[in-house]
């Protein structure tokens, strides 16, 4: 039964789709560890980003496994509340700059390359530069944990004056490394942009690209933009710890509350970076495993920009109770509100690309599919915080816990596993054993639920973030939490498992390795080879 | 896929049934107007999200199970329809103006800190909190009384572990109490659900709040906002009071703490001072410097065997009076009464073998707070 | 859009000597700040950075001058360069927006105006205003004066002003062609830099040294500092570029219409004009 499918690009001419012609330019790369450390290629810097954030990935896991171990009952088995802070601090820290973003960049460079025909990125000495400070930066962090007086405890958002005045010695280091992965981060987003704008196929208009591109351009733009004020924010904590100076003091004429201000801009805007992505992964899965084309392109377009603009009007959402005058309260309200808007027409695009489909259930889709339904869960309790009223009872409390874990974990985590099954055929030339991902799919959404969304239980009922003990009512919500942490946790040795196995062999994939792919990079031959591109492709427009 | 929704669905149910119930899975509907709008608003909210979930992933799921590419389904080509967009940009907007339009009202009133007839006065400190009824020199500072075996798990735990405080903050009922809110050292926040009031509070600034508690009754909650080791251990009792006698609590305590200050004038025996120094040690120096004054280096320097301590009488005493500014040491002159402070000095000079033998009388240390 | 000219670079090792270098810098820094180390180690860090870059850029040039770059990689540069100034911006922007929220919040609340003046009890003595002299908690010792912007500032603000438009000259005369003209108007501009860089020094001294204003001297001297420190090190690091872009201008590079190179060191420095002319009206006059 074929469905009828969209007619594939024709690419008029191009050297690399005949397989593995090389350019004869190319002197032969250096072997060994030197070819990764000295690479300007996007596949192997990709390749390096995306094993990076594997391994923060389970580093970051492991904190967590440490923080639910010790919640596992209430009164202190495990750990001491001093370590646990530490660890709560790092897992956030981790998660958020070391595994999540690192994966996104990984994947921005391996396939915006390829999805825009492009021979590489517009700067791939930069390329390597950025890829390199990450695991500086990262050292640099996870080595403040053995420092005197133990490592940053302050938690992922390290509120002034408990990270200035009342922080441990480690937090210079703390800060200077932050400084690092900022830089990594931006100049990584540069390139992007660069790439973007300036490198697509002759041919191919800004209303071509496929919309993992588009919505890496909006959030290259955001990091960009948020980025350095992170970078100004730390420094005038840097500022207050060893030069005396009072920005986030009243004694001398500073204010506590301006630290969370600045950081929640740059912080709120960071929440839709670790999104974005994941919002242009679906848009490319779903349709292909739909056998449709994506319903409502442009407004898909614009609805992005929509919520990255809006993500700039929102930041204090994280600060309805520090005591914000009226008026604040509720502008900040009605535009958190807002987001809802373009992220339902996303939400309601994706089904609709999905109605009269003619759908399989490969494992890219079923993390996708998964992704829209969880995501939209966690939607909805961003929805209910952002309730000002409300919000004072939710502050705090794993209600928000579970709110950005939903959008966080079978949200950005679960888009970039259906990213990894893929393109893994791409990558590798072999597809990954489907039986394994089916397993691993289904461990994963039991395990996530079951750690999840007990916590919007336990917060509801009164028990805030961030504590190493808790009183006896939250005990068996707390339990079931840490079962579903090490249930989830394990089974992420499965998807190690699948892209080992993958790397290593398997079912030959052909170069257009889903039936119903029909962007650029399925043009290549499966694995792609090291240079594609190299005479830029003719982009044709499909007529459908 | 399903299974999934079937166990969304249920849980769901499950969430709903019980939260008629209110207790341990819900927020509490709590003890105040407030708190019951902010409970309605919340469930409203819920619904909604609830009613457009299913909507949602009703044509997601139909969709899944209807166009199965194993089913034979063919796919369609279209890809546009501008009315459709329009159409679901529009409703969600109109609901989220009809969930604004409440919340509003509910905030606006939460504002509202004017004409209170109870001023009280709330302090954040690591790791316990103060409070002062303004215009009435009542004070006190409130800490966990759960017992630190219980959390270690060297003993078994009581009904109210880490819930529970030596000196509850007692309110009137039927009477708007205005909170005033800051902080000694970090940010702190203080929260108690029942009350739904949570309110940061910021060293240097004062944050408003009020309540006006319509039934009486005993009311926890704990600190909200990350400030440190003991951020888990700095839990709030409210003992909500009828009027009259809530009037008759604050007569007696103001009797009280004159009682105290007469103390000021006495001579003390070192015994007495002794007795007192270790009931205050105990609940507001032990949480930095332990109860074996052995502390926790480097944070909290020992204070057991400490040398400067045993050799320097006068900084002692100004270290507890004034703090070390910068650190987290905090200073005590406004918190303890001359009494607290001359006999928790007289302890730390004497006790775990620092057996120094002076003694700190609190006429002494008053005439230092008046300098 | 070119076919397939773009210049891919082949491995380079001076990407992973300079994150190895900015690593042993910060971690250099870290240790002086924490625990007094000597400034070794930073220094180190800091010679590797600056010797990365200048082979790199070495590289770059050379590049460029084999004829091995085309217009597309010129755009590619272009948006580089642009997005990294807009990067800056932003950087600039979060100081700028703690010293207008700390002028029309903060210190108002803490001096009894405004909706949250009621944190005032905290601070009975303490009188909002800015210039802000006296700290509200007595243990911080505010400045006992501040310049006049119609001295030293505006000095600078004219030099500043005066160097752009030297630029500019420079500039024009480079794409006609007078690489002679091209020479002095940018030496011009050096010189001018470098005046600046003088004169914001001597006022540095003057603060610390007869208006007691310090970084410790409560909030005015901490924005005061970091927004005229982080302009100053702009200005540095700018009139470096300038000036290896006249040592360029001398040894003959750049054609009339192909020389990027000066054309981002000139947006650099336009850039770094324009933030002075927000800090001379934020930070000195109003
Ligand atoms: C990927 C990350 C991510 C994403 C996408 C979001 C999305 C949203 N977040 Fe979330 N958030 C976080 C990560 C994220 N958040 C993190 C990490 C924190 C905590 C930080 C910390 O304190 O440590 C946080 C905290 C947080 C708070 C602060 C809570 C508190 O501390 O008290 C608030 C409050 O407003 C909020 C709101 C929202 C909203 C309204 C959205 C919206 O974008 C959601 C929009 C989506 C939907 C609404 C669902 C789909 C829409 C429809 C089906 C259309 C129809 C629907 C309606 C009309 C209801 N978030
Ligand atoms: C993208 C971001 C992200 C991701 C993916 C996660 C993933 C997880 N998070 Fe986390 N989380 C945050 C971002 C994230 N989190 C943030 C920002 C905070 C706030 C921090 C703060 O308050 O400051 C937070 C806080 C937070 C808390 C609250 C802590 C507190 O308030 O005290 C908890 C508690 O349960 C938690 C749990 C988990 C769990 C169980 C996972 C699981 O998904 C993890 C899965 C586990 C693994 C992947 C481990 C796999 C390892 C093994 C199986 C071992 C194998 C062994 C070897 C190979 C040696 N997280
Ligand atoms: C919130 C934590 C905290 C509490 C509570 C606390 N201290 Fe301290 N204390 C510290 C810290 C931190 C220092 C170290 C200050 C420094 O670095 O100089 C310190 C120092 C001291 C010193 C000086 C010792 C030295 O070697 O520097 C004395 C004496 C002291 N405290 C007594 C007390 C007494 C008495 C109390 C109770 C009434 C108390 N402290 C409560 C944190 C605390
Ligand atoms: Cu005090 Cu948390
Ligand atoms: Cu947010």
């Amino acid at each position: 039964m074929a469905p009828k499918l969209p007619p594939t690009y024709p690419l008029e001419h191009s050297a690399t789709t005949a397989a593995g012609s090389q350019a004869p330019t190319h002197h032969a790369p250096p072997r060994g560890l030197l070819r990764w450390l000295l690479t300007t290629n996007h596949k192997e810097i990709g390749s390096l980003y995306l094993i990076f954030s594997l391994i923060m990935f389970f580093i970051g896991g492991i904190f967590a496994l440490v923080i639910r171990a010790e919640l596992f009952q209430p009164g202190l088995q495990l750990v001491n509340p001093e370590f646990f802070n530490q660890m709560t601090t790092m897992h956030g820290l981790i998660m958020v700059f070391a595994a999540v973003m690192p994966a996104f960049t990984g994947l921005a460079n391996w396939m915006i390359p390829l999805q825009i025909g492009a021979p590489d990125m517009a700067l791939p000495r930069l390329n390597n530069f950025s890829f390199w400070l990450l695991p500086v930066a990262f050292t640099l962090l996870l080595s403040t944990l053995f420092m005197p007086g133990g490592g940053p405890n302050f938690g992922w958002t390290f509120y002034a004056p408990l990270s200035t005045t009342y922080a441990p010695p480690s937090t210079t280091f703390f800060i200077l490394a932050l400084h690092i992965a900022g830089i990594s981060s931006i100049l990584g987003a540069i390139n992007i942009i660069a790439t973007i704008l300036n490198m697509r196929a002759p041919g191919m208009r800004m209303m071509d690209m496929p919309l993992f591109v588009w919505t890496w351009l909006i959030t290259a733009f955001l990091l960009i933009a948020v980025m350095p004020v992170l970078a100004g924010v730390i420094t005038m904590m840097l500022m207050d710890i060893n030069f005396g100076t009072s920005f986030f003091s009243a004694a001398g004429g500073g204010d506590p509350v301006l630290f969370q201000h600045l950081f929640w801009f740059f912080g709120h805007p960071e929440v839709y970076i670790m999104i974005l992505p994941a919002f242009g992964i679906v848009s490319v899965i779903i349709p292909t495993f739909a056998r449709k084309p994506l319903f409502g392109y442009p407004s898909m377009v614009y609805a992005t920009a929509s919520i990255a603009l809006l993500s700039f009007m929102v930041w204090a959402h994280h600060m309805f109770v520090v005591g914000l005058p009226l008026a604040a309260e509720l502008f900040f309200m009605y535009s958190t509100m807002l987001i809802a808007v373009p992220t339902g027409v996303k939400i309601f695009n994706w089904i609709t690309t999905l109605f009269r489909g003619s759908i399989s259930f490969e494992s890219p889709m079923l993390f996708s599919l998964a992704f829209v339904v969880l995501f939209t869960i966690g939607g909805f309790s961003g929805l209910m915080l952002a309730i000002s009223p409300a919000d004072f009872q939710y502050h705090d409390t794993y209600f928000v816990v579970a709110h950005f874990h939903y959008v966080l974990v079978p949200g950005a985590v679960f888009a970039i596993m259906a990213a990894v099954y893929y393109w893994l055929p791409k990558w590798t030339g072999h597809y990954p054993n489907e039986r394994l991902a089916q397993w691993h799919f289904w461990l994963s959404v039991i395990g996530v639920n079951l750690t999840f969304f007990p916590m919007h239980f336990s917060g509801l009922a009164g028990m805030p973030r961030r504590i190493p003990d808790y009183a006896l009512q939250f005990a068996d919500f707390n339990m079931l939490s840490s079962l579903g942490a090490f249930l989830f946790g394990f089974s992420q040795l499965l998807f190690v498992l699948g892209v080992v196995l993958c790397v290593r062999g398997g079912k030959k994939a052909p170069a257009q390795a889903w039936e119903g792919a029909w962007d650029l990079e399925w043009t290549v031959p499966s694995p792609a080879p090291l240079h594609t591109f190299e005479t830029p492709p003719v982009f044709k427009r499909p007529t459908p | 896929m399903r299974s999934l929704w079937r166990w969304i669905v249920s849980s769901s149910v499950f969430l709903s049934i019980t939260s008629v119930h209110a207790n341990g899975w819900n927020m509490p509907r709590g003890v105040t107007d407030v708190s019951g709008e902010i409970y309605g608003l919340h469930m409203t909210i819920f619904w909604i999200c609830v009613v457009i979930g299913a909507v949602v992933f009703g044509a997601m799921f139909y969709s899944l199970f209807r166009y199965r590419h194993s089913k034979g389904a063919k796919s369609a080509n279209f890809h546009e329809h501008t009315t459709v967009e329009i159409f679901w940009t529009t409703i969600p907007l109109l609901i989220l103006v009809g969930m604004a339009v409440p919340a509003t009202a509910t905030l606006t009133k939460m504002y509202d800190a004017s004409e209170a007839d109870l001023d009280v006065m709330i302090i954040g400190q690591q790791w316990r909190w103060r409070y002062e009824y303004l215009g009435e020199e009542v004070a006190f500072t409130s800490n966990m009384s759960t017992p630190r075996a219980q959390i270690s798990g060297e003993e078994g735990f009581g009904e109210h572990y880490l819930r529970e405080v030596d000196e509850p903050l007692v309110l009137p009922i039927n009477r708007k109490v205005r909170f005033l809110m800051t902080s000694d050292d970090v940010i702190h926040s203080w929260w108690v659900p029942e009350l739904a009031v949570k309110q940061d509070t910021i060293p240097g600034f004062i944050n408003e709040n009020w309540v006006n508690i319509n039934e009486p009754g005993i009311y926890r909650g704990q600190c909200a906002e990350l400030c440190g080791i003991d951020h888990a251990f700095m839990p709030i009792v409210v003992h909500a009071m009828e009027e009259a006698e809530f009037d008759a609590w604050m007569v007696e305590r103001k009797e009280a703490m004159k009682q105290e200050a007469l103390g000021v004038d006495r001579e003390w025996e070192m015994q007495e001072l002794m007795a007192r120094g270790e009931t205050v040690f105990e609940s507001i120096c032990a949480a930095c410097h332990q109860s074996e004054g052995q502390g926790a280096p480097p944070a909290f320097p020992a204070l057991a065997g400490n040398a400067r301590l045993i050799e320097d009488r006068e900084w002692h005493i100004q270290t507890v009076i004034n703090g070390v500014s910068g650190t987290a040491m905090p200073a005590f002159r406004n918190t303890l009464n001359p009494v607290e402070l001359a006999s928790v000095v007289t302890y730390t000079r004497n006790a775990w073998g620092n057996d120094t033998g002076d003694s700190v009388q609190p006429a002494d240390i008053a005439r230092r707070l008046a300098q | 859009m070119s076919g397939g000219t773009y210049y891919v670079p082949a491995t380079s090792r001076w990407p992973i000597l300079g994150s190895v270098a900015l690593g042993i810098m910060m971690f250099g820094i870290g240790m002086q700040l924490v625990y007094d180390a000597s400034s070794i180690i930073m220094l180190v860090g800091l010679v590797g950075i600056l010797s990365v870059m200048g082979f790199w850029f070495r590289d770059v040039v050379r590049e460029s001058r084999g004829g091995l770059y085309d217009t597309q990689m010129d755009r590619s540069f272009r948006w580089g360069m642009g997005w990294f100034i807009f990067s800056e911006a932003m950087f600039f922007a979060a100081f700028f927006g703690a010293l207008f929220y700390i002028r029309t919040f903060a210190v108002p609340w803490l001096g009894g105006e405004g909706e949250k003046g009621i944190s005032a009890l905290l601070w009975p003595d303490f009188v909002p205003q800015w210039p802000l002299m006296n700290p509200p908690d007595e243990a911080v010792v505010g400045p006992r004066g501040i310049f006049s912007p119609w001295q030293l500032p505006l000095v600078n603000t004219l030099i500043l002003v005066t160097s752009s438009i030297t630029l500019t000259v420079a500039h024009e005369a480079l794409k006609e062609g007078h690489r002679k003209i091209c020479r002095n108007w940018l030496t011009g501009t050096v010189l001018l830099g470098l005046c600046f860089i003088l004169i914001q020094g001597l006022e540095y001294y003057e603060a610390y040294a007869h208006y007691g204003i310090t970084l410790e001297a409560g909030i005015f001297g901490a924005t005061f500092f970091i927004l005229t420190g982080f302009h100053g090190v702009h200005v540095i690091v700018g009139t470096i570029i300038l000036t290896v872009m006249l040592v360029r201008v001398h040894q003959g590079h750049f054609a009339k219409e192909n020389h990027f190179a000066f054309e981002a060191a000139s947006w650099y420095w336009h850039f770094v004009d324009v933030v002075w002319i927000g800090l001379f009206i934020f930070v000195y006059v109003i």
